[in-house]
């Protein structure tokens, strides 16, 4: 079933899509829109969704006590197992359904688990990979904002180079933080039974169709999205698609998908920009183009950006048709 | 949140037993902006309402179309996320002929 943006707005004009109004996220923020875009995918495909969210922006600003603006089946823990605990819900919704002691046997649910890039790439990656191995189907999604934005902008794995953050500022020896970015979906793909793709809310339809690819993938998925922090990336509060949209143009954050080792990418951009224009929208680096080295940084990071771009472009012509398992 | 509960009161674990209770919480007095719809200009592309962060957007669905019917400003934190993806909304336009426009809480007095 294709899905657009109308045939949606029909079916929740009266419904809530999963994520309710009065959490208490920055105005602005890209995240509740990936929470809300993925649920609404689910429950529009017939699907209930549950969610384990890790800790995070998304978990501490939408259940503060007594408040919760959830309105799906939703459990909570800590920042390293939240694939490790829906693993644990999708086993048990197995067994029970083998034992026949579901009320409903006909309802489908979708198991998802959101966790930030601090909860992914640093923190959970190690029950994130257990999950994923064991073949659990759940979706795991990771919103991406470069950073432990929660607790005021500190350094994470996904971070880009040369960005401001409070634990490895930029100053007069160090050019903010010095390693280019982790390739979390190059780590997710090498599990090989699993479907990854990157998505960005600033494609909703990719956004839904991958959600949709997910949930009918026999298996585990992991989906990553662009999620601009507005707060700490230093834009304006109605910049988050912009950015986003920078992103995708510029191939800093490409949009693809490795399906059992089969690449595909799914917006092919004609001619790159260059990653400054992504790099001068935002106030993070600000300091950073003050530094005479700027544009070593810079040149380093476009020279990855080109070099992924073209290696994506020659893994999508070797693999086709040849899924690895 | 009227008044702190007793912890005798409060659930065992802190577990909120009830979904969707956020929607109480009032995150309009955030606003430092406000979006005004002007429905003449409106093409009701939904635009709005797919990237509200709040779910601060009212639709309704006249004869099987949605529509849109204006904003919520009980959760509305003014971000302007929706003047920049509407289409009939840009910078160039004088405001009278765009759908969303932005002003200042301070004009507004409630």
């Amino acid at each position: 079933m294709a899905l657009n943006i109308m045939q949606l707005a029909t079916m929740f004009a009266d419904k809530n899509p999963g994520i309710t109004s009065g959490h208490r996220l920055c105005p602005g923020c890209a995240a509740p829109n990936v929470a809300k875009f993925a649920l609404m995918t689910a429950q529009s495909l017939g699907y209930t969704p549950v969610v384990g969210l890790a800790t995070g922006c998304l978990e501490v600003s939408t259940t503060i006590f007594p408040f919760t603006a959830w309105n799906v089946p939703y459990i909570h823990n800590a920042f390293e197992n939240v694939a490790a605990t829906v693993s644990g819900v999708e086993t048990a919704f197995r067994a029970l359904s083998k034992k026949g002691r579901l009320v409903d046997p006909e309802k489908k649910y979708a198991f998802f688990a959101f966790g930030g890039d601090g909860g992914t790439y640093d923190i959970g990656l190690q029950s994130l990979s257990g999950a994923v191995e064991r073949g659990h189907k759940f979706i795991y999604i990771v919103y991406d904002n470069e950073g432990y934005m929660n607790t005021g902008n500190q350094r994470s794995g996904a971070t880009p180079p040369g960005s401001q953050t409070t634990t490895q500022p930029v100053g007069k020896k160090l050019p903010g933080k010095i390693q280019l970015k982790k390739n979390i979906v190059e780590i997710m793909a090498g599990h090989e039974n699993v479907y990854v793709a990157t998505v960005s809310t600033s494609e909703p339809m990719d956004f839904f169709k991958k959600i949709e690819k997910a949930l009918q993938f026999d298996g585990p998925s992991f989906i990553a999205a662009f999620s601009p922090c507005v707060r700490f990336w230093r834009v304006n509060d109605d910049k988050a698609v912009d950015i986003s949209k920078l992103a995708i143009e510029t191939g800093y954050w490409p949009l693809y998908e490795v399906e059992r080792g089969v690449y595909r990418i799914t917006k092919k951009v004609k001619e790159l920009k260059p990653v400054v224009e992504f790099i001068k929208a935002q106030g993070r680096f600000r300091d950073l183009l003050k530094r005479p080295d700027a544009q070593e940084i810079i040149d380093e990071l476009q020279e990855y950006v080109n070099r992924r771009w073209e290696r994506l472009q020659i893994l999508e012509e070797a693999t086709k048709d040849k899924p690895i398992r | 949140m009227a008044e702190l509960k007793g912890w005798k009161e409060l659930p065992i674990g802190g577990v909120i037993d009830k979904p969707a209770t956020a929607k109480e919480y009032q995150t309009g007095t955030w606003r430092v902006i406000r979006p005004v719809h002007q429905p003449e200009n409106c093409i009701h592309c939904m635009m709005c309402w797919l990237y509200c962060p709040d779910q601060a957007i009212e639709i309704e669905v006249v004869d099987g179309k949605p529509k849109m019917k204006g904003y919520n400003y009980y959760y509305c934190k003014g971000c302007g996320l929706c003047a920049n993806v509407c289409p009939k909304t840009n910078d160039k336009l004088p405001e009278e002929k765009r759908a969303i426009v932005m002003k200042p809480e301070t004009e507004f007095q409630d």
